[in-house]
């Protein structure tokens, strides 16, 4: 027996053995990665309901796996099970329902919707006025036991971790935008303490219906550039105008390393480091200093015992929104220094979308795969350069580059900034 | 790195009152709980007290911003703070991280209500409804619903920026926010935590949910353990309860006092079935609580009332507690759902640190899945 691996500070280093992906351009990792090198975006009109009155009629959504009729829950349940048997199928782990390790998924925070409360107030209707009197006198029908499981918080993490057999108390878990990332956050950290060998972590995120684009509408966030859908996504440059609301789901399996070489397992990379720091300044706005971006992205490279010249690639959160964008600029011109000017950056949410609840975990894959490939995707739309952000974002085009250390950036409204750093060896 | 771990802080406020002391009052003097009959008759509900929220959230717009379960919510956060002395203590609250609890957050009932009212009059309703949407609801209402909000809102008003993480999934979410605090600190992964939630009981759309599986007790008042022989069910309880969790060493070397000892925490969440929960309980407090000192101790539990589990929890509890304190949480405040477990937990490490008991067990059963247990003792 050799003496257990570690990382500089005395930690097991954390391997992935499995990826799985959803998005709008497709299912799994084949066709995910063709889409995101080859420049294609899933954005599109909507079709899943009657846009009218609305300022933003576009969205990655993904149409091409059924969830009818249309519920967040439900649709963000089947991505992550599909995600997740690509991950688990990949890592070849434990046995099939019998994964050895704990769920850390992040699911988008669950509400009924509007046809539910439709269907409510028709089950209750006393021909006065609809109040919340008439929907609870609907419930007390009888009728609709089966929702009542539908939109509870806990049930997608449950029925996740039902299926795939992990041990414990799954958890579900959001940190707004930057949710997928904290997924990942807390199987590193799991692993480390060696309370596991083995973590399935997971963001999905299905909710595009009327309300939820309304409420990003209402906040300014979403680009209101619809014609052409694909061209709105336009992250760091001039004309940047919102994010788009997208949909997909990503697994990742976090295996200690000596764990999977024991087993023979593929490897597949290394998340070596995380970093974390909240914002107090505004419920939706980060500190104009940039400060806690700052601290999260040098959290990182310092947990992964890496110094800010060592990274060669930065997956960026890069939503398209005027504020983020120039925010992120920001934050990694204080920590890479002029370098940053010469490093190359990309935004897949230029491609799918602001994937909200699962676009750390998406974007996770996506730098793995960059490590892997030796291609890094582009940032789309780059059109109109922003002379206030100086940075190679890869323009429109796949580059061909050795990347050995990624930095992948997650902000969130609420002052949530989580960052993390993959790479292909073990440190 | 195996660290002792304390509780040095703890908030609360419920039906039971304002602050951690008030509810050990009505604990020993046995208060009859608060209770709402009207407001959602059939449904009772335990509705929280007058809270004076500007003790806590002095910026009157920091206020408005909030809907009622994020300002119990900071409230209860910011007693916490106040109580472990780290309020105001810029430098370790830039460190201090946080788990919160939480389900999601109000809606503006009026305009449903219009909206639902006008849906099967409009010849295009789906239209209508984005018409409605679009002009109707504030925007920033958005900001007091999104789960994650309780604790953006706690690092706004209080300064907590060391990091932030929103657990979700109802009752379990309380217990894994402590585990996951509680195995950080000592694994040496994390110094310190604030850990809790609050809960809004007080709203109709929350009602909703477990109406339509009929889970809400909506007979005359009767105590939680008195419920499953007439279909059981729980009665919701609004408040909230937070705890700064601190390993020993840090909380010794800035003068910090403990209320009490954190020993161990566990869950898990195996299938429901008949004898589930009961083999669960067993399980871990075989694993945490087995040297349990009946005659000095004490065990608060956060059954719902639920029907079945609720029972196999007592008969757990009947054979485990021999001749301790048993507890009800749910009869002082109800069933607060993401907070009832963290609340649980302030009230045996205050129980602890008045010298009333040297040994505590806390039990979590969520009402459709998920069960804890922690473990504190007595700090001489």
């Amino acid at each position: 027996m050799t003496s257990p691996h570690r990382d500089r500070a005395g930690r097991p280093l954390v391997a992935v053995t499995g990826l799985g992906i959803v998005t709008s351009l497709g299912e799994g990792k084949e066709d995910n990665w063709a889409a995101l090198t080859a420049g294609h975006s899933g954005v599109k009109r909507l079709s899943r309901f009657p846009v009218a009155g609305l300022k933003t009629t576009i969205a990655a959504t993904v149409d091409f796996i059924k969830a009818e009729p249309f519920c967040a829950p439900a649709l963000s349940q089947e991505m992550a099970m599909r995600a997740g048997v690509e991950a688990v199928g990949q890592a070849g782990i434990g046995a099939p329902g019998d994964f050895p390790g704990p769920l850390f998924i992040a699911v988008p925070p669950v509400e009924m919707e509007w046809p539910h409360r439709r269907a409510l107030a028709e089950a209750g209707a006393n021909g006065e006025d609809v109040t919340y009197a008439t929907l609870l006198a609907g419930a007390r029908t009888g009728k609709f036991r089966e929702w009542y499981e539908l939109f509870l918080f806990g049930t997608v993490a449950e029925n996740v971790a039902r299926r795939f057999g992990t041990k414990g108390s799954p958890i579900s878990l959001s940190t707004a935008c930057s949710s997928g990332a904290t997924s990942i956050q807390l199987g590193v950290e799991a692993i480390r303490r060696g309370e596991a060998q083995a973590a399935l972590c997971m963001g999905t995120d299905g909710s595009v219906h009327p309300e939820s684009l309304i409420r990003f509408s209402l906040l300014s966030a979403l680009s209101t550039q619809n014609d052409p859908p694909e061209g709105a996504s336009k992250p760091f440059s001039k004309n940047r105008d919102g994010f788009v609301m997208g949909e997909g789901a990503a697994a990742v399996v976090l295996e200690d390393y000596d764990h999977a070489l024991a087993r023979g397992a593929r490897i597949l990379g290394f998340v070596l480091g995380c970093g974390e720091k909240g914002d107090n300044f505004h419920r939706t706005r980060s500190s104009p200093d940039g400060a806690p971006a700052i601290a999260a992205i040098e959290g990182a490279i310092h947990d992964a015992g890496l110094s800010p010249d060592d990274i060669d690639y930065v997956n960026a959160h890069g939503t398209s929104t005027p504020e983020n964008d120039k925010m992120e600029a920001l934050g990694l011109a204080s920590v890479l220094g002029e370098r940053m000017k010469s490093v190359p950056i990309s935004s897949n949410k230029s491609m799918v979308g602001h994937t909200l609840t699962a676009a750390g975990a998406v974007e996770a894959v996506a730098s793995l795969m960059t490590i892997a490939t030796g291609r890094i995707p582009p940032t789309i739309n780059y059109n109109v350069p922003d002379p206030a952000i100086e940075l190679d974002v890869v323009p429109n085009v796949a580059r061909d580059a050795n990347v050995r250390y990624v930095l992948s950036n997650s902000f969130g409204f609420g002052g949530q900034n989580t960052c993390l750093v993959f790479s292909g060896e073990p440190g | 790195m195996d660290r002792e771990i304390w509780i040095t802080g703890v908030g609360m406020v419920s039906s039971a009152g304002v602050g951690v002391a008030a509810h050990l009052e009505a604990l020993k003097n046995g208060d009859a709980p608060r209770v709402d009959n009207d407001s959602f008759a059939p449904y009772r509900v335990h509705p929280v007290v007058a809270v004076p929220f500007e003790q806590q959230i002095p910026k009157k717009a920091d206020q408005r911003q909030m809907e009622a379960w994020q300002k119990l919510g900071v409230f209860a956060a910011g007693m916490a703070l106040d109580a472990a002395g780290l309020k105001g203590d810029a430098e370790r609250l830039g460190r201090l991280e946080m788990i919160v609890a939480a389900g999601g957050g109000e809606r503006d009932y009026a305009v449903d209500g219009q909206i639902l009212t006008q849906a099967p009059l409009s010849e295009h309703p789906a239209e209508m409804l984005n018409e409605r949407l679009m002009s109707d609801i504030r925007p920033t209402m958005f900001l007091a619903q999104l789960s994650n909000l309780l604790a953006g809102n706690i690092s706004i008003v209080h300064g907590v920026t060391g990091g932030s993480r929103t657990f979700m999934g109802e009752e379990q979410a309380g217990v894994d926010a402590l585990r996951i605090a509680e195995a950080r600190i000592r694994a040496g992964q994390a110094d310190a935590f604030l850990v809790g939630g609050s809960y809004n009981a007080e709203r109709p759309d929350v009602l909703l949910i477990y109406a339509m599986a009929d889970y809400l007790w909506a007979r005359d008042y009767a105590p939680v353990m008195e419920r499953d022989a007439h279909g059981g069910g729980f009665i919701l309880g609004s408040g909230a309860a937070f705890l700064v969790v601190e390993a020993a060493d840090v909380a010794r070397a800035r003068g910090a006092k403990p209320l009490a000892r954190l020993d161990a925490v566990a869950s898990d969440m195996p299938a429901r079935k008949s004898g589930s929960v009961a083999a669960s309980l067993d399980s871990m407090w075989d694993r945490i609580a087995k040297g349990f000192n009946p005659s000095r101790g004490v065990v608060f539990s956060g059954a719902s009332g639920a029907a079945g589990v609720t029972a196999e929890e007592q008969s757990v509890l009947a054979q485990r507690a021999g001749e301790a304190a048993v507890h009800i949480t749910g009869d002082l405040f109800g069933h607060m759902v993401e907070p009832q477990f963290p609340a649980g937990v302030a009230l045996a490490a205050a129980a602890l640190s008045e010298g009333w008991y040297d040994d505590a067990v806390v039990t979590g059963v969520g009402h459709r899945r998920g069960e804890g247990t922690a473990r504190l003792s007595r700090v001489d």
